[in-house]
């Protein structure tokens, strides 16, 4: 068990050594902070200056050894663009985002999983046919066009919620939090129902799959012939297997929303990372992207080893094959 | 059912709470957020425009740019400088008293080396204190514009700045923040109540303010609140989130009008979109003819008549802009109705001049243009590639964001490029020492005229107003016979409000609350 974990650690550093050298080669084709951090005014000696100071011009490895040492050490810089350490950035807009996932997360696996156990009963029905072509707008469309209607419909045509930001903003200790008043519910709902549509629709789908396949087994079979209840039988029993592969995909997405809710807090001007990181490319605000890149890989590598480590606790196939 | 019901009577509910309040609210949006509340550290244009509600300078200029005493009363020129006399009972927002110190004060901070300002303050070499209310400004010999250079410095209380650690803008290489960054004490008629960078920064009326009663405005509070993407923008103003917006995207303007409630304000702005053609260098780098083709006047020429900038101002445009012959837009000191007219529109014409200069099937070059940084700027240049090939010209157009844009033009590694410029000076100078002149920062044309760069040295120092403005005169006299640049519109500002709020459009797109009017 020890060995296994240690093997994993030892290949996530090596994914996160890759990852930033990676992003750092990249930082050479984003264009010219200097640029967007003088007025157009700044005589080119300046701009030779600054480009000094910020040590721009130094040679490529000379630059990366600094970038690796600094990360090291937990210092990420001051942003070109808002003149503040970058981890305190990051750590402010973190509960934005996460909040926006979590809500999300939530509307899709209640809806889903509800959706995907009805259509998987009522096979034939025509609600089931409607919801199933419907969800297909949830994977096809992108995410800003759903994101720019439900803001024309619910915002300006109806006027019942904002049609932007993130408001009801409360602070426990630390967290900005915005889910403890109507306000904060008002705002968060279109982002995140924008951000669940594509999650929905595959656990919608997922659930009814393995629904349907759940439902011609034979313990399904005995159960009716005991004379259980159709709800029993469909929760209790035939539910509960269903819900193994749709833990595992919402674990393995719930990385990539909180790295990819970009789109939706850009339409939304929700005030989270995803948000800042697209500022930061506009901007060309090279700490922030370096930050944001690192924290990002951080982010999956770490969420695929606690993966791995419940696989390996939970599969004794894994296990006894090592 | 219930839960519509139960969000239509919460939201019913909470309009009827905030109208019930007498204050005047004005919520605005626009795309970019100041960048810090630290007046010297950034300039850039909403960092401007916000620090400029909170601080304020010696001279300002009203909603139709005319300079008008702000913190100075009344200035006059001397030989080495400038005597100002400052305005009495002004205090900062925590009640200190501005005097003569703090102007010496907030000048060498201005000049620091890390505040972003150093240029525009350059001009004033240093500040002798006459008495507590008069300073001169001293500079190096005669400086006939200085005032109108001066616009954008603010100005800060020594005793704060000292007390808050901030005696020097920001370093770019600094570990921590500075208390300027987030805070704010100016003599403007707006204090700062709460900040939250690319979230929401609050405003509210000082009512200590020198100016209290002698401007229109009654906005008591402002919410600004920036919303990046067009769309989302639009329809904040359309559902009545936002009272006005400074940027909506042109295309949605019809929208804005026809809305119930809302209406939309335009106005020539101080800013000229131009086609750049490197003239300097020997071997184009994206032709494929040998030698520089833009060397011979007769193909800049060529290419100005091709670009028929009328039907860009209608079909691109939708007539929002005005064509023009010349790189910088009436309001600035030196443009004339005379220059202002366009080359015009002849393709025959420019055909003929590039078979005489040796072109009789044309040649191919790259354009390189921005995509998000002027109006519609990749499809102008969409459209000047058409109108090009009719000619001759092969263009292949390279359109990318400004970030990846501008260093082309200051590295000079572009033959052909879009550059649009404005003037917060409104004077020529401005123009000439950046674009026109051999050495100017962003003159990638490689356009070099001793006579021209003679008259932009001259004029910094002439304070005979009429000589002065001869000489500008045939600067752009030459300029506009060697056509260094392909000049296509001035561009045009429109910002949409609703009816409940009255704001005077400003051709520089700046918001200026004091002269907002709420109904």
């Amino acid at each position: 068990m020890f060995s296994f974990i240690l093997r994993r650690f030892l290949q996530s550093a090596m994914v996160m050594a890759i990852v930033s050298a990676v992003s750092f080669s990249l930082f050479n084709f984003v264009g010219d902070p200097v640029n967007n951090m003088v007025g157009q005014d700044a005589t080119r000696e300046q701009r030779i200056e600054i480009r000094q100071q910020l040590g721009l011009d130094d040679p490529i490895t000379t630059q990366y050894t600094r970038f690796i040492g600094n990360i090291l050490h937990g210092e990420f810089g001051l942003s070109y663009r808002i003149k503040r350490p970058v981890d305190q950035l990051i750590l402010e807009r973190l509960p934005a985002t996460l909040e926006l996932v979590f809500v999300s997360a939530l509307i899709a696996l209640i809806v889903g999983i509800t959706l995907g156990v009805y259509t998987g009963i009522r096979r034939n029905s025509v609600i089931s046919k409607a919801v199933l072509s419907v969800s297909l707008i949830g994977v096809s469309l992108p995410t800003f066009i759903i994101g720019i209607t439900l803001i024309y419909i619910f915002a300006v045509h109806l006027r019942w919620l904002p049609s932007s930001g993130r408001s009801g903003t409360i602070m426990l200790g630390p967290w900005k939090t915005s889910l403890m008043s109507v306000d904060g519910w008002r705002a968060i709902l279109l982002p995140a129902i924008t951000l669940s549509l594509f999650q929905l629709t595959l656990i919608l789908r997922l659930v009814r799959a393995e629904m349907l396949e759940v439902m011609q087994t034979d313990f399904i079979k005995f159960a009716r012939a005991r004379g259980l209840s159709e709800k029993a039988i469909n929760f209790r029993h035939a539910l509960r297997n269903t819900l193994v592969p749709v833990i595992t995909i919402i674990g393995l997405n719930v990385g990539g929303l909180i790295a990819f809710s970009v789109i939706t807090e850009t339409v939304f001007q929700w005030p989270g990372t995803g948000l800042m990181f697209i500022q930061a490319v506009d901007f060309v605000d090279v700490p922030i992207m370096a930050a944001y890149l690192v924290f990002v890989a951080l982010l999956f590598v770490i969420i695929n080893l606690i993966v791995d480590i419940l696989y390996f606790i939970v599969d004794p196939r894994i296990r006894l094959g090592d | 059912m219930k839960f519509t019901k139960l969000m239509t009577v919460s939201a019913l509910a909470m309009s009827v709470a905030t109208s019930s309040m007498a204050e005047n609210i004005l919520r605005w949006t626009s795309q970019g957020d100041a960048l810090t509340m630290d007046p010297h550290s950034q300039n850039e244009g909403p960092t401007i425009a916000m620090n400029g509600q909170i601080y304020e300078s010696l001279v300002t200029r009203d909603a139709n740019l005319d300079l008008q005493p702000e913190l100075a009363e009344s200035w006059t020129a001397g030989s080495d400088g400038w005597t100002f006399i400052l305005r009495r009972n002004v205090k900062f927002h925590d009640g200190a008293d501005f005097t003569a110190e703090d102007v010496v004060f907030s000048f060498e901070r201005a000049k620091h080396e890390a505040s972003d300002y150093k240029e525009q303050a350059k001009n004033v070499v240093s500040v002798e204190v006459i008495d507590d209310y008069t300073v001169k400004l001293v500079t190096n010999g005669p400086n006939p514009i200085l005032p109108n250079q001066l616009t954008s410095i603010y100005m800060m209380d020594k005793n704060w700045a000292e007390a808050n650690n901030v005696v020097a803008p920001q370093d770019f290489k600094a570990e921590q923040e500075t208390f300027a960054v987030r805070n704010a004490n100016g003599t403007g008629p707006f204090i700062l109540k709460s900040r939250a960078p690319d979230e929401m920064t609050v405003l509210t009326k000082n009512d200590n303010w020198w100016g209290a009663g002698k401007f229109p405005g009654n906005v008591d509070t402002i919410e600004y609140r920036p919303i990046t993407n067009a769309a989302t923008r639009v329809a904040a103003l359309l559902s009545g989130e936002v009272d006005f917006v400074l940027d909506p995207p042109l295309q949605d303007l019809k929208r804005i009008q026809a809305a119930e409630g809302l209406g939309t304000k335009t106005v020539a702005q101080i800013r000229s979109i131009f086609f750049g053609m490197d003239q300097g260098i020997d071997q184009l780098r994206s032709s494929n003819v040998t030698g520089n083709p833009f060397k011979d006047v007769r193909v800049r020429e060529a290419f100005n008549l091709a670009i028929d900038k009328v039907a860009i101002q209608r079909v691109v445009m939708e007539g929002l802009s005005f064509p023009t012959g010349i790189i910088t837009p009436p309001g600035v000191l030196g443009n004339t109705p005379a220059l202002d007219e366009s080359y015009g529109y002849d393709v025959d014409r420019a055909k003929n001049l590039l078979s005489d200069a040796g072109y009789p099937n044309g040649f191919s070059i790259q354009l390189d243009c921005p995509n998000n940084r002027y109006n519609n700027d990749e499809k102008i240049c969409q459209a000047a590639v058409a109108m090009l090939a009719k000619i001759g010209i092969d263009v292949k157009l390279d359109a990318i964001p400004k970030a990846q844009h501008f260093p082309k033009i200051q590295k000079r590694e572009t033959d052909f490029y879009m550059l649009g410029w404005g003037v917060p000076t409104l004077d020529s100078h401005y123009v000439f020492s950046y674009l026109l002149a051999s050495e100017g920062s962003w003159n990638a044309t490689g356009y070099k005229n001793e006579r021209v760069d003679e008259i932009t040295a001259a004029i910094t120092s002439e304070i005979d107003i009429e000589k002065r403005t001869k000489m500008i005169d045939e600067a752009w006299q030459l300029v506009k016979a060697e056509i260094p640049y392909l000049p296509v519109h001035h561009q045009v500002l429109a910002w949409g409000m609703s009816d409940k709020v009255d704001i005077p459009i400003a051709a520089d797109d700046a918001f200026r609350p004091r002269y907002a009017v709420m109904k």
